[in-house]
């Protein structure tokens, strides 16, 4: 480990103050970057030089402008000095222009500066106090002396239309938009929503609260199923007060929410709005929605419905457009030891068996480098351990036995059932090799057993240890301390209930995340803590190592998913841009990219390198819970509240299926080793196997449909369902394939 | 898509008569209207608010149950103090009361005495979590073990037979083939599922097919039902009363009762008869069954056995009498639970006993079979039914015991009815009739019967005072705990916890349920599907 945190540290360094071209594309993202500057201080340098240069868009221009003069009010020139060295902004033109931006309420990135810093409930307390640097800023941020600037953001509002009318626009447009063609009402339908929601706030904020009311009550019953919740955050804001600090407010007023319209459809829509006079409406189009126009057939019902559901409507086309390099990286050549190999396979049977694994292996290595894999340095990388190198044998022997699952031949699954857990067990993970598992506990506590004959035991201790000749052959047996050895330990350190939990793939460490804000890191040579990471400061939802080691990745509700590194005590990268709480994160298996989920109902694939957000996926219509990649790295599986398991392809940024079956929502979600079944677990007490291949390969990738966007799922949840196995009233919250495809499931028992 | 819900969230507010009594409990007395208004829509909101973040931390806890800890947590996010003292996970210990038009949630604290506590001896720790492993499933297909609910749950064994009509309908489709495909019924290809979908819509859809372990436990089940050995027989009948997996084996099961009944009857084989009823009381017992689809074998049996004239080689030694009352209560059991307004069960029953029962020439140990089964269908039967013929069946009775002697058995089959009669119209007339019990009066009601009515009924009568005295002392006793554990088809937890909370509400300890559940009923926190009789229903 030494050795490889040695090498790593610099580059990483050196990639952080690597400066960003400016993407035209990323607005809204930028827009959360200030945010993140403006509020951690301490990160401010590296983060602010991801900024793009002066003479970016203007838009780009007032976020930075705002968050000077955020900063100077706070106080902090020597922040105020480097940005601006950085950004290459004359001193004279601060003042006046940073207000002035912020009062127009154009830029949405302006805004979240500013209602962050705002309210002491809001997102600034969350963020400020994590580093020792920052702690100048919360206390004065915190005083309230910025309240005006929160009334700046809302008075984007402040519009003199008579509140009677609102009923009247709204019940107009809706009239117009249900005579309108048949072809258009379902996209024309799509502004309701944003349309309703932002017309309540406005009558919310200027008083009115009756009309806001009777608004509400009138229209609320109109709107999609899929935004029930948000609906119930809404109905319960009736005051101008309640406007100030809440969450969900601030997001739908910073962040555009977008749609996708035909340009037909739109035209039609502008058409009869500007004949109509009817300015209230047009005002909230051109102010607080991004309609991405597209040329060409409008969308039908279902097409919209699937892609729509998140908090600010579906992710713009450019978002989904960058380059992803979601190929493997390629496996390092390593001598399998052939002698071993035969002494393992003697019987007949194995011989047929030995060869073709190794044709597969030797034809991969052969290959030459997928077009769509990054390269090998792209991020760097630990080197493999001779440790490191026994397991990847152990591992493809371990292969060659692997049983070739798929529709006629299901895999075995065997249950872990926790009892005995009194509703208490949060998370659960196991090794790659299968030999430990592991489980959170709301008590705190973290538990680890041994699934093998093979009991944990602790190293001896540094007085023990000298007594041992170092020079013997099996000198790693005997730091083994025998008088420990139990099929369980139980680490204590936390002081909130462990959500995420996550072996290290070398199998040393074992991190975990909890409600008290802190990420973990445990020794499994010692069974202690040897590193508490601090920056979240609220309940830190989910935890995942790469699947190379060494990195780290941590999501919570600070909405800012954070890369680690597991010799860095601060984070490596900020990941920000969610609407809400981070609730899942997941590495994909070549470490260059990881994947987001969160309650505001997308999920986001950010680029480890730069920190950028490259993929926004829309169409949950609840909390995502669980993510898993596909072995190949090419698609993704995302399971939510809603029961719903949607399949993504990566590489072109679609949604390519979904799979209705569940009833409650799905914590957990694993593709087999060689990808053909995919398994969902559920809160229903249920563990469903998916035909995986059959959903990947009828797929219509044509160039129009990845040009568009638009697709068009087929219902065949029914087809590819391959078998329901219910529980004894046991919650599914873990799956895991083995090397060998058996798959492993966790739950606790809940009399 | 645009569906109709109406949003009543909207309105929901705290009443202001709640802020004015907690202020006054902060010592701020007078507070205007207005303010009142204006802080129960500001608190309503919080909590709102405080609400929808702490379902944050139930849905990351893997619950769907929401606990104070969970509202704590959301506290503490929005940097506000916890609330110390409610810690209980389990139920929140809010009581509610009404009356007097008013409506009221209160903490219920009962003084206890210290030296009480002091002198219970130390409770068990609660379990350690541990973990344990299980096939879900093995290659596909879910094994009947223990820790796996059963193959075809109740309900669905109940919409199968009651409702055939259903099972066939597009939603459920599916669920068949799926079901099929697992019970290993054929194997499942891509091309062939369309075809296989068709095959099920048209054949029933339980497999008939055993597998060997199946068929092997059949056989030792069977053998133990009826062999020699009463405790490798006790255990065998506990299995068939508990064990989850049975649904395939039923309709063997239920052919091997009514054949063995059919032959053992012809033979006079008493005690295996009483097997085959035990068996069959084990089925019923068992909470996974629904048997509604095997009654027509299983009701001619067990009615066999109650009105058959001759059960046993010596009628006049053996006692049949008791297994005639044993069916007529396993008789009275499945009309409780399966008779509806499509099968008319009871009815169907009723006729049937009250035809023979009227008919003079039945023998006196079908009469008592047909009096039994009448008299365990409850005190309404009675009352509409046997009460009206009391004084019929007393000259009859007369007839044997004072005339001439005919047979032996004839009097004893009359002494028998004659204590059942007795036995239950007592209790009825003692509910019906107003007092005092005139002896006079009796024989002129109830003929023969009458004077030894009367003194049964006075029995009755002192005996009910007795007992609603020892009622009052403790809420349930014994026999009420096991007739509640036998009757209703719950979950062995939901009744324990049930009746556990009953005793604990009177022993003053309501909020260490949980606790002792954890404790003194660890069967029921670990494993559902314990048997009603194991040791852990203690009380």
């Amino acid at each position: 480990m030494a050795a490889v945190q040695s090498g790593m540290g610099e580059g990483v360094e050196e990639k952080d103050i690597k400066t960003e071209p400016a993407s035209d594309g990323f607005g809204n993202n930028n827009a959360n970057d200030g945010r993140l500057v403006s509020t951690s201080p301490g990160s401010n340098a590296p983060a602010a030089s991801n900024k793009p240069v002066a003479g970016g868009p203007p838009e780009d221009q007032q976020t930075l402008l705002a968050v000077l003069q955020f900063l100077r009010k706070n106080k902090l020139t020597e922040s105020v000095e480097i940005l601006r060295r950085e950004a290459g902004l004359p001193e004279d033109d601060l003042d006046p222009n940073g207000a002035d931006s912020s009062g127009a309420g154009t830029g949405g990135a302006a805004g979240s500066v500013d209602s962050d810093a705002g309210d002491a409930s809001s997102l600034l307390t969350r963020v400020t106090v994590s580093s020792s640097a920052a702690a100048q800023a919360p206390t004065k941020a915190a005083a309230g002396e910025d309240q005006p600037d929160v009334s700046v953001v809302l008075s984007a509002y402040s519009q003199q239309g008579d509140p009677a009318l609102y009923e009247v626009y709204y019940s107009s447009l809706k009239r117009f938009i249900e005579t309108v063609l048949d072809c258009h009402r379902a996209e024309l339908s799509q502004v309701f929503y944003p349309l309703f929601v932002h017309m309540y706030l406005e009558l919310v904020y200027n008083n009115h609260e009756n009309e806001a009311k009777a608004f509400f009550e009138k229209f609320s019953g109109d709107q999609e199923c899929y935004y029930e919740d948000d609906l119930r955050v809404l109905s319960s804001l009736t005051k101008k007060e309640h406007m100030r600090g809440n969450e969900t407010l601030l997001d739908f007023r910073t962040s555009k929410f977008v749609l996708r319209i035909s340009r037909d459809s739109y035209q039609l829509l502008k058409r009869h709005l500007q004949e109509r006079q009817n300015n209230q409406i047009w005002n909230i189009i051109q102010e607080h929605l991004y309609i991405d126009i597209f040329d060409g057939m409008p969308r039908s019902k279902s097409q919209i419905d699937a892609m729509s559901g998140s908090l600010a409507g579906e992710a713009k086309r450019e978002a989904n457009k960058a380059k992803v390099y979601y190929g493997l990286l390629k496996e390092p050549e390593i001598e399998l030891p052939l002698d071993d190999e035969d002494e393992e396979a003697e019987n007949e049977e194995g011989k047929p068996k030995k060869k073709k694994p190794k044709k597969d292996s030797m034809g991969s290595k052969s290959k030459k480098q997928d077009p769509n894999a990054p390269s090998q340095s792209r991020i760097p990388l630990p080197e493999l351990k001779d440790s490191d190198k026994l397991d990847k044998i152990m591992y493809m022997k371990e292969a060659t036995k692997r049983i070739r699952l798929g529709p006629d031949n299901l895999p075995s699954i065997c249950f872990y059932s926790f009892l005995n857990a009194y509703q208490g067990l949060t998370a659960v993970d196991f090794t790659d090799d299968s030999s430990l598992i592991a489980g959170g506990f709301a008590d705190s506590t973290v538990r680890v057993w041994s699934v093998t004959p093979k009991k944990l035991r602790k190293v001896k201790s540094a007085a023990d240890l000298n007594l041992i000749d170092k020079e013997s052959d099996d000198v790693l047996e005997r730091i083994m301390d025998e008088k420990t050895a139990s099929e369980s330990k139980i680490l204590y350190g936390h002081s909130g209930p462990v959500y995420g939990i996550s072996f290290s793939p070398d199998r040393n460490y074992l991190l975990s995340s909890s409600e008290d804000g802190t990420v973990r890191l445990w020794s499994l040579q010692t069974f202690t803590c040897l590193v508490g990471y601090k920056g979240h400061n609220y309940p830190v939802w989910d935890t995942h190592f790469s699947p190379h080691g060494y990195y780290f990745v941590s999501g919570g509700h600070d909405r800012v998913a954070r890369l680690w590194a597991t010799d860095h005590y601060q984070p490596l990268r900020m990941f920000s841009g969610h609407l809400a709480d981070i609730t899942c994160t997941r590495f994909h298996p070549n470490s260059n990219y990881l994947a987001t989920g969160s309650s505001d109902r997308t999920i986001r694939l950010w680029d480890v390198l730069n920190g950028n957000c490259v993929r926004i996926f829309t169409g949950h219509k609840g909390p995502i819970h669980a993510l898993a990649f596909s072995p190949n790295g090419k698609f993704l599986a995302s399971g939510a509240t809603d029961g719903r398991v949607l399949l993504w392809d990566i590489g072109h940024g679609l949604m390519v299926g979904e799979l209705k079956g569940h009833t409650d929502t799905i914590y957990s979600l694993r593709f087999s080793r060689d990808g053909e079944i995919l398994a969902s677990g559920s809160m229903d007490n249920t563990v469903r196997l998916w035909d995986a291949m059959k959903a990947f390969d009828d797929l219509e990738t044509d160039d129009f449909t990845a040009a568009t966007g638009h697709i068009h799922l087929q219902d065949n949840s029914q087809e590819l369902l391959l078998g329901t196995y219910l529980t004894k009233s046991t919650p599914v919250i873990h799956l895991h394939f083995t090397r060998r495809n058996l798959l492993l499931a966790a739950g606790a028992y809940n009399p | 898509m645009a569906e109709e819900r109406r949003q009543k969230q909207c309105s929901v507010v705290l009443p202001t008569e709640s802020m004015k009594a907690m202020a006054e409990s902060v010592g701020v007395g007078q507070l205007q209207e207005e303010s009142c208004v204006a802080l129960s829509e500001e608190v309503s909101y919080r909590i709102k608010e405080i609400a929808q973040d702490a379902l944050k931390f139930m849905h990351h806890g893997k619950r769907r149950k929401l606990t104070t800890s969970d509202i704590d947590n959301a506290l503490k996010l929005k940097n506000v103090e916890p609330l110390y003292g409610f810690q209980s996970q389990e139920f929140i210990p809010f009581r509610f009361a009404s009356g007097g038009g008013r409506e009221l949630h209160f903490y219920e604290e009962k003084e206890v005495d210290l030296s009480d506590i002091i002198n219970t001896p130390l409770p068990r720790v609660p379990l350690d979590v541990s973990l344990k492993a299980h096939w879900l499933s093995i290659e596909g297909v879910q094994p009947s073990i223990p820790e796996n609910p059963p193959p075809a749950p109740k309900e669905q064994q109940k919409a199968e037979s009651t409702e055939p009509l259903k099972v066939v309908k597009p939603g459920q489709e599916e669920e068949g083939t799926i079901q099929g495909k697992s019970q290993g019924a054929t194997a499942p290809d891509g091309k062939g599922q369309y075809l296989e979908k068709g095959l099920i819509r048209l054949k029933p859809r339980s497999t008939h097919e055993l597998s060997v372990e199946q068929q092997l436990y059949y056989k030792e089940i069977t053998e133990a039902c009826v062999g020699s050995c009463e405790a490798k027989r006790a255990e065998a009948l506990q299995s068939i009363a508990t064990d989850p997996g049975l649904y395939q084996m039923l309709p063997r099961f239920s052919t091997f009762i009514s054949e063995g009944v059919r032959v053992n009857v012809v033979q006079n084989n008493l005690a295996l008869l009483i097997y085959l009823m035990r068996m069959v009381k084990a089925l019923m017992d068992n909470p996974t069954l629904y048997l509604e689809k095997y009654l027509h074998e299983l009701i001619p049996a067990v009615v066999t056995c109650i009105v058959s004239k001759q059960l046993c080689l010596r009628p006049d030694v053996d006692n049949h009498w008791a297994l005639r009352d044993f069916a007529a209560r396993l008789m009275a059991q499945s009309c409780k639970t399966f008779s509806t307004t499509t099968n008319n069960i009871q009815s169907r029953i009723t006729k049937t006993f009250t035809k023979s029962w009227l008919d003079d020439k039945t023998q006196w140990t079908t009469r008592y079979g047909c009096i039994a089964g009448l008299a365990e269908l409850g005190p309404d039967v009675i009352k509409t039914l046997i009460l009206p013929r009391l004084a019929v069946e007393g000259a009859r009775i007369k007839a044997v015991m004072e005339g001439p002697v005919v047979s032996n058995i004839d009097k004893i089959g009359a002494d028998h009815v004659q204590s059942l009669l007795l036995k239950h119209c007592a209790s009825v007339i003692a509910k019906i009739r107003p007092q005092p019990d005139n002896v006079e009066q009796y024989r002129t009601d109830y003929g023969y019967l009458g004077p030894m009515l009367c003194s049964h009924v006075m029995k009755a009568r002192t005996q009910a005072a007795l007992q609603a005295q020892q009622v009052n002392r403790t809420t349930l006793t014994i026999t009420q705990v096991h007739l509640i554990l036998r009757k209703i088809y719950l979950d062995k937890s939901v009744v324990v916890r049930k009746l556990c909370n009953e005793l604990f509400s009177y022993h003053c300890s309501t909020s260490s349920l949980q606790y002792h559940l954890n404790v003194k009923h660890v069967a029921v926190s670990t494993r559902a599907n314990v048997g009603y009789d194991s040791p852990g229903t203690g009380k």
